[in-house]
């Protein structure tokens, strides 16, 4: 009996993506220990991002490694998700990095390695590979936050999410330990049978691994009362981390908790279904309401992304497809929205101010009205307000809820909703209505900046005016489940 | 059903351990009573080899330590990695060469990397 059968050469041509990646992350390395050139390095990620973006769409799709590796249309969409996240990080870092003096090498090779991780996350269709995925993803982006060596916020928040992590790490393992020994099988697909099939749906074991296994991945997309670390860490990053951490490795850690939720344990839906509720509607009130006390945008972001990741859970609380095809449309809209927030963040930060207080946003409009308008309309977004696509993403995913019969909960968010215009309008009330404290210098524009921008506003025009593609793209991926 | 509350196929291990920790206890304290006590300050301090003490033994070590304990793991590791593979090759063929070459070629660039960084040289 041969047991290796599954592993041969030829399912590697199902990670193509990934080792394009893997390559671009070890050339990255060699690249910059022996050439100068800064410029390159950027250049290289970028056009490995693309390359791999390509691939994903011409990657034949399939089971591959003994039922371990899963390419569907799902794992599609989120690998997208992660890729766009990387590309707008790319062309947000290389003129943040030149102000803030940062060592590019072992920046975008961490940065390529973690996208990597969360690759293998969303295709992991075992808990194993999921975990692998989770640890590859996680300890490169440990290091990233930690790359502002000069600045001690930037320490303490690797150290603090070094030590938050690992302990959530801790509580996963434990977890997949318990479900392992009451099903023998980390299988996702063999594990919703076995459930079934050994009538574990009540039994005690059982729900605390599960419980375990929540709450490390509650841990990973910052949902209360497991987001104490998210709001120091994001603020302690440098602005291009932060940005990329609210985008990618939260989409990431979203696809397997809708994987584990809703292909491994559907059937526990009546068990885990009030606690999602309940982490939901927490969530939502605790990352709006302490972002109204922020003095700093970037840690009023940080709670909005909070805030976000509570929306997004109505999805998975649907348990079904609907919910979870509403989800995964709004963390793509996410990515675009966030990622031009913190695009004009990082624009304002040049030598004379940081761009992170609310403060340096007074009278922006009269100094800068291009780019004043654009973070209007990236803020309307994240509130919601129709027409922009901040409020399709919201709307399918209200609608998703009361579907599934979750009335109370989507009340709640309607209230949240309108609690969080509050502190994003204050920042239009500052860039609008506020005159300047200082004489604010007109803002330096880069290429890779333009480039991030533009490419933010063709997403959130393109996915306003024309969400039905990307939508019937996250319905039909759910098929193949 | 005893067996449904009380994992009884692990008695022999507590057993075990009981056995385990009273013969440990048993044997010091009643060798107490046997052995000759004659202690003198030479016999008393730590023992570092034969050479007489210098310091405090909590002294604070170089960070350079650390970097070279790190890269002993990484080929530690590669070397244990090394052993399991050489005995199953014939069983894996052509595809365990090629993902050991991986593997060998990703070491590679490491070390490459910690070379250039300077972390192979002490006084930098």
């Amino acid at each position: 009996m041969n047991t290796f059968s599954p592993f041969t050469l030829s399912s590697l041509s199902f990670l193509g993506p990934e080792l394009v990646l893997l390559s671009v992350g070890i050339l990255l390395i060699v690249v910059d220990l022996f050439f100068e050139n800064r410029l390159l390095l950027p250049w290289l990620t970028a056009a490995g991002t693309l390359v791999s973006l390509v691939l994903l769409f011409n990657s034949p799709s399939g089971i591959v490694f003994g039922y371990m590796y899963v390419v569907d249309a799902y794992s599609v969409f989120f690998k997208m998700v992660c890729l766009v996240g990387v590309l707008f990080t790319v062309l947000l870092s290389e003129r943040y990095l030149t102000t803030e003096k940062l060592r590019h090498g072992e920046y975008y090779s961490l940065l390529v390695f973690s996208t990597v991780g969360m690759m293998a996350m969303v295709s992991g269709g075992d808990l194993i590979v999921v975990y692998l995925g989770l640890e590859l993803m996680a300890l490169s982006v440990y290091c990233l936050v930690g790359l502002l060596k000069q600045d001690s916020r930037s320490n303490e928040a690797s150290l603090k999410y070094f030590l938050m992590g690992a302990f959530s790490t801790g509580l996963l393992l434990y977890g997949i330990s318990l479900i392992y020994g009451l099903t023998g099988t980390t299988d996702l697909s063999m594990l919703s049978q076995r459930v079934v099939s050994l009538d574990l749906i009540n039994n005690h074991a059982f729900l605390v691994g599960l419980g375990l296994v929540l709450v490390a991945f509650c841990f990973k997309v910052a949902a209360a009362p497991f987001h104490m670390w998210a709001p120091d860490v994001y603020e302690g990053a440098p602005s291009s981390i932060t940005a990329f951490m609210a985008v990618a490795p939260k989409a990431a850690a979203f696809a397997v908790l809708g994987r584990v939720l809703i292909m491994g344990f559907a059937d526990v839906h009546i068990h885990w279904g009030p606690i999602i509720a309940f982490l939901a509607v927490l969530t939502m009130a605790i990352g709006n309401i302490a972002a109204i006390a922020q003095k700093s945008l970037k840690r009023m972001l940080a709670y909005s992304s909070i805030a976000h990741a509570g929306y997004a859970l109505l999805g998975i609380l649907a348990g079904n497809n609907e919910g979870l095809s509403a989800t995964m449309n709004y963390l793509f809209i996410y990515a675009f929205m966030n990622m031009g927030a913190f695009a004009i963040l990082i624009l304002l930060c040049d030598n004379k101010r940081r761009g992170e207080q609310l403060d340096d946003y007074r009278g922006l409009a009269k100094t800068n009205p291009l780019v004043a308008a654009l973070m209007l309309v990236f803020l309307f977004s994240l509130v919601g307000l129709p027409p922009t696509a901040g409020f399709i993403g919201k709307f399918y995913l209200l609608v998703a809820a009361i579907h599934a019969g979750y009335i109370v909960t989507v009340v709640a968010a309607m209230i949240f909703s309108v609690i969080s215009a509050y502190y994003y309008l204050r920042v239009v009330r500052y860039m609008y209505f506020e005159n300047a404290v200082q004489e604010t210098a007109a803002v330096s524009i880069s290429p890779g900046m333009t480039a991030a921008l533009v490419l933010a506003m063709i997403g959130m025009i393109g996915m306003a005016t024309f969400p039905g593609p990307i939508l019937s793209f996250a319905g039909k991926s759910l098929i193949g489940f | 059903m005893p067996g449904a509350f009380l994992p009884s196929e692990y008695l022999a291990i507590l057993m075990l351990l009981l056995v385990g920790i009273a013969f440990g206890v048993i044997t010091l304290w009643i060798g107490r009573y046997f052995r000759v006590q004659r202690p003198y300050f030479e016999k008393l301090v730590a023992y570092e080899s034969g050479n007489p003490p210098t310091e405090a033994p909590r002294m604070r070590f170089s960070v350079k330590f650390y970097t070279i304990a790190i890269l002993f793991i990484v080929f530690d590791v590669e070397a244990i990695f090394l052993y399991p593979w050489a005995l199953v090759y014939d069983k894996l063929g052509m595809f365990a060469l090629v993902e050991m070459f991986i593997f060998i070629i990703l070491l590679l660039v490491g070390f490459i990397y910690a070379w250039k960084k300077g972390n192979l040289q002490w006084d930098k």
